[in-house]
Parts: structure tokens; C-alpha cells; sequence
């Protein structure tokens, strides 16, 4: 079985990316999919209906849902194997830029969408580094120019990533990513599978529930405004 | 091979909306072809140049294949927007970089390495001003220029900084730019052009007319000089009507001394 992890900002096409990648996998390879959302997600239901494929969906809830997704995984990969099916499709929900979801022995994909502004590449450096192939969704709204500089700055955060452009409603442009899949080897070991990157720093109390503001009332990892250039200041 | 070395595009045939075979085996473009595509609304006008604009290879709705010089492109052709030969532009097109002009196209230029960067954005922005009535400075934002501002320039843009060889061009005629000034420039440049269009004049200015219906082409039509006749009546029209239309944006009251009959010569 081939696993593939997909993530980007809320509202780039990740699902239609999805779609894509589902028509195109259907024949053979039983694909499953698993979504991560925090309170609300139609995904798994509108995919299951289309495609008549297994779906489900996991609310993180309280936790963040890139560790709900971490959390999930093994069995998530272990529920799909059990089906029988070829390829596990993990969405996230797309809220952090700074932990990314991808691991060893899966395809990484990074949705970015060109509408989103060109210097968005250069803010979700992470996001896009640990991901095998970056696709730029809705290049048929934005000019030329513009997708050209959105290319650049990709490239800037990542010199080697695979990059495709894509009005993934169409599926113009797919095919690299569809080829690049099928040649990414099946997953070996669940048991051996990591994170790709380091998480951030640990929890903060932020994190645990303390309300106040302002580093004063926290302790652990804290940051005051002038000395942003620290990475924490221990208490 | 470079960009603007290439010397032609082949569409070879898809299939319409219910699955059968389009009425042409291959259209072949070559530099400094003039093209329209016409139809009614939903006859697969937009799709016809997204095919070319993407480089379909039977991976699109349409099923057509694109090839260039008569060999399918190369990934790196295919994929990479500085690599690939053809511009597109649409009423859809939309910048959304909040950024003045000049900053807009020094970053295309930086992405284009191109040198003399201050000669080409002035250049640039003299060209935009010859396709709009309405000009732009190098300091106004480009979230704010209108449409018809935002066209000119974008094509301003593929001809001198892209220099894209093929320019596709989707219902531009609407936002309000010299579609003379141009279909000459794109001429004299030796640039090929593809119009999608609703507009008699320019679907009559092209060499070749795609004639669309259910998703397919139906017809391609190549008048030469047999509509070169009709061509000079509807360009008078045409300026007629260009007139008119400033003249209604500026105030005025058109009346019977316009005498818009014995212009257009309707019989009494």
C-alpha cells in the first residue's frame, strides 16, 4: 500500500486535488482516504458518495490537528490495509504552517493556491520543504507573470521540490503528479514510520489552557516582543 | 531550443461533449498566424485554447493533443511557466500582487533574468498606454487598475518581457482596450495570437476562423480575401461605434445631427 499525505492552507483545492488523485487510482488500487479536521469536515462523506470508496474522518478537536493526525496514523494505515487498499490519502486540515504532516515512506504533497498572494511560498517555508511535490492550484485565475514569481519563490524555500501548476477542478497538469505517485515506492514498515521534520519546540501553556496574555503569566517557552530574535527564554 | 526559437503548435482532434470524433484531423499554427475562435456561449471555446495553454497531452476533458514543432513537448516545456512558448489571457485573469506597476514587472523581469530592467518596465508601460485609453504611470497599484488597464498590460507584458511567441487571448475585446493597436502590434512583432471572441470585426480580422459547437471544433474557415471587402465596412461600423461609445461615457447626448443612418448607410 501507497500512502500519500496531503497538506495546505484551508480553501487552496486540497479535496480537489484529492479528487484528481482518486479518479485516477480508482481502477485497481482501492483507494481509502482519511480526513483531519478540527470541528467540521464534509469530505470523507462527498468522497464516499462520488467515488464509493472508503472514507472516514477524525475531529481533533481541543488537540492540534496536525498531532490528532500523528496521533491516528498507525491505525488509520492499519484500517486501510485491512481493506485491502492499494493507496491510504491522509488530508489535513491545514491549519499550522510550522509542523508539518508528512512522513518517511509517503508521498508528501504541498497545496498552495496562486490566488493566495506570491509571497505565500515564502511563508509556509516548512509546509513546503518536507513535501515531495508542491501543486499550485487555480493558475487559471492569475497571470502569467505572477505564476512565474510564485514559481521563484517556491523554489527559493525549496531548490528541488517537483513542482506542478494546476486548475485541479480541470485536472490540467495532473498527469506529473499522477506519475509521480505511481512511481513512489509501497510504504515497508508502519511500525518504522517517523516524522519527516522536527515538531515545534514542545508545548507552551498557552497550549495547556492558560488564558492570560502577555509572557509574564507563562512559563517554558516564552517570547517577549524585543527579544524576538531568541528562541525562548527558559523561565 | 529556445522559447521564442519555436516554430509551431499542432492540435491534433479530440472528441465533442457526446463522444464523437471533431471535424478536423490536425490544425497546424505557425508563427504569425492570426486565429479566432467563435461559437456560441458553453461550445467549448475557452477549453479549445486552455488545451494549447496547458499542452494537453489526451489528459483533458476534450481528449486533444498538442504538439510542438510535431513532437509532443517536453516535460520541462510542459511544466514550467518561463519555459512554456504561450501567454494566456482571460476576463478571469486577475492580478493579485499588492504591488505598484513598475515593482510588478520588475519581478517578472528578476524571474525572467532579463537585464536592463529599468528600459524594459518604461518600455513596458509605453506599449500598455499605446492598448488603453486610460494610461498607467509605473507608481499606481496594480490592484487598482481596471480591467481593461489590467489586459493591456498583461499582453504588454508577454510580448516584451514574457516574449511569449504564442499569445492567447479570451474575450479581451470587452475590457475596453485599441483592439487595432493590438492585433497590429502583435503583427508587426510576428507574434501568434489566438482570439476567443465574440466580436465581428476582430473574428473577421483574423486568417483563420475555429468555428465551435458541443464542445468541438465544427469548422475551420479560411477566408483570405473573399471578406476583405466586408472587413473594411465593418471596421467604418466598428470606429462608428468606438466613437460613440466615448462620446456616451463622456455625457453626451447623441441626436439626429449624428446622423448615424447615412453613416452606416441604412437605406431611408
Amino acid at each position: 500500500m501507497k500512502l500519500a499525505i496531503i497538506a495546505g492552507t484551508a480553501s487552496v483545492g486540497k479535496t480537489a486535488v484529492v479528487r484528481q488523485i482518486i479518479r485516477e487510482f480508482r481502477e485497481g488500487c482501492n483507494p481509502a482516504y482519511v480526513k483531519i479536521d478540527v470541528v467540521r469536515a464534509f469530505e470523507d462523506e462527498e468522497l464516499r458518495e462520488e467515488f464509493g470508496i472508503p472514507t472516514r474522518k477524525v475531529y481533533s478537536g481541543d488537540l492540534c490537528p496536525d498531532h490528532a493526525g500523528i496521533m491516528v496514523l498507525q491505525d488509520a494505515i492499519s484500517w486501510a490495509q485491512n481493506l485491502g487498499s492499494g493507496l491510504l490519502i491522509i488530508e489535513s486540515a491545514g491549519l499550522c504552517l510550522r509542523c508539518t504532516p508528512y512522513t518517511t515512506q509517503s508521498f508528501g504533497i504541498a497545496v498552495l493556491s496562486a490566488v493566495s498572494g506570491s509571497n505565500s511560498p515564502l511563508k509556509m517555508a516548512p509546509m513546503i520543504a518536507q513535501a515531495d511535490m508542491a501543486v499550485v492550484t487555480k493558475t487559471d485565475l492569475v497571470s502569467q507573470a505572477e505564476k512565474e514569481v510564485f514559481r521563484e519563490y517556491i523554489k527559493e524555500v525549496a531548490p528541488s521540490i517537483d513542482i506542478i501548476e494546476t486548475n485541479a477542478i480541470q485536472g490540467t497538469g495532473m498527469r506529473y503528479l499522477m506519475k509521480a505517485l505511481s512511481a513512489y515506492p509501497d510504504l515497508s514498515d508502519a511500525e518504522q514510520i517517523v516524522l519527516r521534520g522536527s515538531p515545534p519546540l514542545g508545548v507552551c501553556t498557552i497550549c495547556v489552557g492558560k488564558k492570560e496574555i502577555g509572557w509574564q503569566h507563562h512559563f517554558g517557552v516564552i517570547r517577549p516582543l524585543e527579544e524576538a530574535d531568541n528562541i525562548y527564554r527558559g523561565d | 531550443m529556445r522559447r521564442d526559437q519555436m516554430s509551431e503548435i499542432t492540435v491534433l482532434a479530440g472528441t465533442n461533449r457526446s463522444g464523437k470524433r471533431e471535424g478536423f484531423d490536425q490544425i497546424i499554427i505557425r508563427p504569425g498566424d492570426t486565429l479566432s475562435i467563435v461559437g456560441p456561449t458553453g461550445s467549448g471555446k475557452s477549453a479549445f485554447i486552455n488545451d494549447i495553454e496547458v499542452l494537453a497531452q489526451a489528459d483533458t476533458v476534450t481528449g486533444r493533443r498538442i504538439l510542438v514543432n510535431g513532437v509532443p513537448p517536453s516535460d520541462e516545456m510542459a511544466r514550467d511557466p518561463s519555459k512554456k512558448p504561450i501567454a494566456l489571457i482571460t476576463q478571469s485573469t486577475r492580478v493579485i500582487a499588492d504591488l505598484d506597476v513598475s515593482r510588478f514587472l520588475e519581478l517578472h523581469i528578476e524571474a525572467r533574468k532579463q537585464t536592463h530592467i529599468e528600459d524594459l518596465i518604461e518600455n513596458t508601460i509605453a506599449l500598455t498606454n499605446e492598448f488603453t485609453g486610460e494610461q498607467i504611470t509605473e507608481a499606481m497599484s496594480m490592484t487598482a487598475l481596471s480591467g481593461g488597464q489590467t489586459r493591456a498590460l498583461l499582453i504588454a507584458d508577454a510580448i516584451l518581457i514574457g516574449r511569449t511567441p504564442i499569445l492567447l487571448l479570451d474575450e479581451v475585446e470587452n475590457a475596453g482596450i485599441f483592439k487595432e493597436r493590438v492585433i497590429s502590434c502583435i503583427k508587426e512583432c510576428r507574434k501568434t495570437v489566438i482570439f476567443v471572441t465574440h466580436d465581428p470585426y476582430l473574428a473577421l480580422r483574423t486568417d483563420r476562423r475555429i468555428v465551435m459547437s458541443n464542445g468541438a471544433v465544427v469548422k475551420v474557415l479560411e477566408p483570405h480575401d473573399r471578406e476583405r471587402a466586408t472587413i473594411a465596412r465593418v471596421s467604418e461600423i466598428d470606429d462608428l461605434l468606438w466613437d460613440l461609445r466615448e462620446r456616451i461615457r463622456s455625457g453626451e447626448l447623441i441626436g439626429e445631427e449624428d446622423a448615424i443612418d447615412e453613416k452606416i448607410g441604412v437605406p431611408a
